[in-house]
């Protein structure tokens, strides 16, 4: 007997619409993924609604509003699996820089009426409110990576993602290390692979778009830094920044001041 | 029947970049509200900014879209530069046009063809388009793929890509790298001619409306990053002039901020202004495609925006060719410059229409402050304008009929509602 097509469902939250976008960037498989798997809720992509539950949740964007709250926690219900896709599901992306803010303040800032405006004071990943199944990684995700866990959610295996450094994807590139040879602070030996080792390929530092890889060294790093002549206060900035508010990456205020 | 109060709610627009709805409510052929809300909720760039370090300002503001990252990193890096009192000129100058060709042509050819086209022809979606134009498709994401490709080799990923920097570039390519591009760029500018002539057989509505159409416009191209800020009504300012001439408000029901031009009301940024506005900048095979076809500028049929917009990436494929043709490796990847205390400003063509950037620096160069308008936001009060336009008309329609139409009239636009926080559900009432 055939095997059930999966049902997909895509959400956002607060985002740029960046790693949904890496779904239509996949323009040689677009079609085929059409095909392969029932795309049941995408509304960025159509019309059509099919009601839950459905196989796999592909959840973009960070938690920043009362409303976001409850929706999650539906879609948690209506989801067999549940993958965060980028670093705003992950690690509340780059609007969890109002977490060490007044969000009043902010509000205050960009609206001339923030009464008409509804937000949290933090931006949260998913996993802050339900449990996920997958966190896939990067400011925005890697396509081929995404097309992988794709795959393994169809062939029912685990996916096959780096745990390793950036700095492993340098050496596998025979890039030479800017860090070493031209002093450029570069957030690469702890941030998880995935792009390729990008920025150091275009002769500029990794900023960490990719969050901590598993057990970084951050406090190394950071010492680094300074010692590099970076001022403190610039270090603390250099980590936050897309993933900041990744639990590894939090720490780093704590670690510099104390 | 006549006087009955009608409305059409739709709480969740498809196919736009970010959240959005649509309330529109009539009475006989008053109209009585519309409101096209942006829910898209507020990330709040312009506080953050505040602190930040100069150089982290691009890739910072690329986050605000991922659909047009490089219009958000081109309008920071060229205000910037006008606080630091720097010019790009030559070949770095080249390269930044050659950027923005990549975003115009993979930008377009995703809403034309995956987002907008589908409206026309009655299709929830391209997938389900694609089982019936599986040619047009194919060709798209092929388009779609090589402008992509031309962001990939400058700026190493589509979406957010790292090569831009105050002053130019990380690292450039060589001549031989741009050369390898030829090929593609030669075929899709091929396949969009095709593609071009394709929507104009498309069916279009019969609606026009009197439109004040804003765009750059520069002396000697069509306009990418620079140029004065004009209009078909007479506006003709410099780009520091902007704040003088155009106000934001907020509106109660809607996250993003309405504009409108000072003393005259809403108006249109995006492909269909740019072209009307700079018809005489295009290179000669999209003005000969478009003749062919017979589209003739000023047009003021918004629903003609999508033959716009594909006429717009047979001119990036152009001038694509030419910029590879003519390129010669810049001695260095960026041009030297000091940071210092200073405010400036910045307006580029994003795929979307203009937008806008100011920023004040401290001798340091962390930011003090930031205002971003991005193109959704000066649309929205436009697209209003249209819907309440069409309303009477279209409320005669059976509901999902009206419901498919105010969508695609609010797609003409390409409204980005993920950058305009600082966006769309649809509730049509009926009773
Ligand atoms: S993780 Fe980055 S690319 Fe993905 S939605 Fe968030 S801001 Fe956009
Ligand atoms: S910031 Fe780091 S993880 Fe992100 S693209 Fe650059 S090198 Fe890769």
């Amino acid at each position: 007997m055939a095997k059930k097509t999966p049902r997909i469902a895509v959400y956002k939250f607060a985002s740029c619409d960046g790693c949904q976008l890496s779904i239509l960037d996949l323009e040689d498989e677009l079609l085929e993924v059409g095909q392969r798997f029932d795309i049941a809720y995408f509304m960025e992509v159509t019309k059509a609604v099919k009601k839950g539950p459905y196989d796999v949740g592909l959840v973009e964007g960070s938690i920043t509003t009362p409303h976001d709250v409850e929706l999650i926690k539906t879609i948690r219900k209506e989801c067999k699996k549940l993958v965060t896709i980028g670093a705003c599901a992950t690690a509340g992306g780059i609007q969890a820089l109002r977490n060490w803010a007044s969000v009043e303040e902010f509000s205050k800032y960009v609206y001339a009426k923030p009464e008409y405006i509804q937000t949290l004071e933090k931006s949260s990943p998913i996993s802050e409110y339900v449990q996920v199944d997958l966190e896939l990684k990067g400011c925005p995700v890697n396509k081929y990576q995404l097309l992988e866990v794709l795959s393994a959610l169809i062939a029912g295996r685990k996916p096959n993602l780096p745990t390793y450094s950036v700095c492993m994807e340098c050496k596998m590139k025979g890039n030479v290390c800017v860090a070493v040879a031209k002093g450029i602070p570069c957030l690469g030996p702890v941030v998880q692979a995935g792009c390729g080792a990008l920025c150091p390929s275009y002769a500029r530092g990794c900023y960490g778009c990719f969050g901590p890889m598993e057990s970084p060294n951050v406090k190394s790093i950071a010492k680094k830094f300074i010692e590099l002549g970076m001022d403190k206060k610039d270090v603390i900035l250099k980590f936050r920044g897309f993933t900041g508010w990744s639990k590894e990456f939090r720490e780093v205020n704590g670690l510099i001041e104390g | 029947m006549k006087g009955k109060v009608k409305a059409v709610k739709v709480d969740y627009l498809a196919r736009v970049e970010g959240e959005g709805s649509l309330y529109i409510k009539v009475k006989g052929s008053e109209v009585l509200d519309v409101k096209f809300k942006i829910f898209e909720a507020p990330r709040f760039f312009e506080a953050f900014l505040r602190g930040r370090k100069y150089h982290e300002v691009p890739d910072i503001t690329a986050r605000i879209c991922g659909i047009c990252p490089v219009a958000y990193q081109m309008s920071s890096v060229h205000a910037l530069e006008d606080a630091f009192g720097v010019k790009v000129d030559g070949p770095l100058r080249e390269l930044r046009r050659f950027f923005y060709c990549g975003e115009w042509i993979e930008s377009h050819a995703l809403h034309a063809f995956l987002l907008h086209a589908p409206d026309f022809l009655g299709y929830d979606d391209a997938i389900k388009m694609a089982k019936r134009y599986p040619d047009v498709v194919k060709k798209a994401l092929t388009v779609k793929k090589i402008g992509n490709d031309i962001m990939a080799r400058l700026g190493g990923r589509e979406i957010h890509p790292v090569s831009v920097c105050v002053g130019g570039f990380y690292k450039v390519p060589t001549k031989r790298q741009m050369e390898a591009m030829k090929e593609d760029l030669k075929k899709g500018m091929d396949l969009s001619v095709e593609l071009l002539k394709w929507v104009a057989d498309l069916k279009f509505p019969d609606f026009e409306q009197e439109y004040e159409f804003v765009s750059l416009r520069h002396p000697n191209e069509y306009p990418f990053n620079e140029g004065r800020i004009v209009s078909n009504k007479g506006l003709d300012i410099a780009i520091s002039e902007y704040e003088d001439n155009f106000v934001e408000e907020h509106v109660p029901y809607t996250n993003a901020l309405h504009s409108y031009i000072k003393g005259r009301g809403s108006y249109m940024v995006g492909p269909l202004a740019r072209i009307n506005l700079n018809y005489d900048k295009l290179w000669d095979l999209t003005k000969d495609t478009l003749k062919s076809i017979g589209f003739k500028v000023p047009c003021n049929n918004p629903f003609k925006s999508i033959i716009a917009r594909c006429a717009e990436i047979t001119y990036s494929f152009e001038e694509a060719l030419r910029i590879v043709d003519e390129y010669r490796e810049p001695s260095a990847p960026m041009v030297d410059y000091e940071v210092k205390a200073g405010k400036g400003c910045g307006c580029t063509e994003a795929p979307r229409g203009s937008l806008y950037h100011r920023y004040e620096v401290a001798a340091d160069g962390a930011i003090l402050s930031a205002k971003i308008v991005p193109p959704t936001s000066q649309n929205q009060k436009r697209i209003e304008d249209d819907l309440r336009a069409m309303a009477p008309s279209v409320m005669k329609l059976p509901h999902d009929k009206a419901v498919w139409r105010f969508e695609q009239a609010i797609r003409n636009y390409d409204p980005c509602l993920s950058c305009a926080t600082h966006f769309l559900r649809l509730e049509i009432e009926r009773s």
